[in-house]
């Protein structure tokens, strides 16, 4: 496998998705803010379409079902993006702190 | 297999290597700086080089809807938000065990560890016949026919999460 010839193999497509996978999953654990961690979440949401397109591209039969799956997980990124930010921007009002030990109140 | 270096694929293979660079750097920088806004403009960055990526798997259009939504209104979103609810840097101590960052960084390498170890030994059998080329007619033909009830699923759920941030973003707005 040449190395100019890595954007034709399946292969490098599940390694680049898998490490965006293990960067958000980190940064998911390891933030302290709020913002920190949905920023995280976002890595790991491209990790799963990075894997997606690849599989539509390399072996699914009809090879729009992974650009539209892809363009929903989009969609509802945007959404969660949104639910979220405003979630933290109240939390943020009431607490002056979007530290997620300060809130940790919140639990049951 | 082997393309010159010189030739149009060695170009587009340098351009996809340096895609991976960006990607890889973007997310690096994501979770690693230390003020949020830098972490935003690394996620942005990140996201341009998932785009190209997108572009090499011959998908123009989700390539430009990742430009479009992530790049053009998710970090603008996410840099509001910075702006409306970031704490003073000096106030940022932190208040957690020692030992976090480490144990996240030895999980997070083992799942990655073991995703590209499945990824390196499976085999994968290529399907027989593709039904269409995929390209943006084909994906704009079956978003509307195949597709449209999910289509039309989809803009209501942006919808609601419209009004719910409203209300959320609202609520106890005006006793502050």
């Amino acid at each position: 496998m040449n190395i100019l010839d890595l954007s034709n193999h399946l292969q490098t497509y599940l390694v680049i998705g898998a490490f965006l996978f293990g960067i958000g999953f980190y940064g998911l654990l390891q933030r302290q803010t709020l913002i920190g961690m949905l920023i995280s979440a976002e890595l790991i949401l491209a990790g799963a379409s990075v894997n997606f397109m690849a599989f539509n591209r390399f072996v699914a039969p009809d090879p729009t079902v992974g650009q539209i799956f892809t363009l929903f997980i989009m969609a509802i990124a945007a959404a969660e993006a949104a639910i979220a930010l405003s979630i933290v921007i109240a939390v943020y009002r009431n607490y002056k702190t979007i530290d997620t030990v300060d809130v940790a109140d919140l639990e049951g | 297999m082997n393309p010159p270096i010189t030739s149009a694929d060695g170009l587009a293979g340098i351009v996809f290597l340096v895609m991976l660079l960006v990607t890889g750097a973007g997310a690096m920088i994501a979770v690693n700086a230390e003020r949020t806004i830098r972490a935003v403009a690394g996620l942005a960055l990140c996201f341009v080089g998932v785009a190209g990526i997108y572009y090499f798997l011959q998908s123009p259009f989700v390539a430009l809807m990742e430009m479009l939504i992530y790049v053009g209104a998710v970090c603008v979103v996410l840099v509001f938000a910075v702006m409306l609810a970031e704490p003073h840097p000096e106030q940022q101590v932190s208040k957690r065990n020692a030992l976090v960052g480490g144990l996240s960084f030895i999980t997070a390498g083992m799942l990655t560890w073991g995703l590209v170890a499945l990824a390196k030994g499976a085999t994968w059998s290529t399907a027989a016949v593709r039904m269409n080329e995929g390209t943006m007619r084909d994906v704009g033909l079956s978003l509307l026919t195949t597709y449209s009830m999910v289509f039309e699923l989809v803009s209501v759920v942006l919808l609601v999460a419209i009004i719910g941030s409203l209300v959320l973003g609202r609520a106890g707005r005006s006793k502050a």
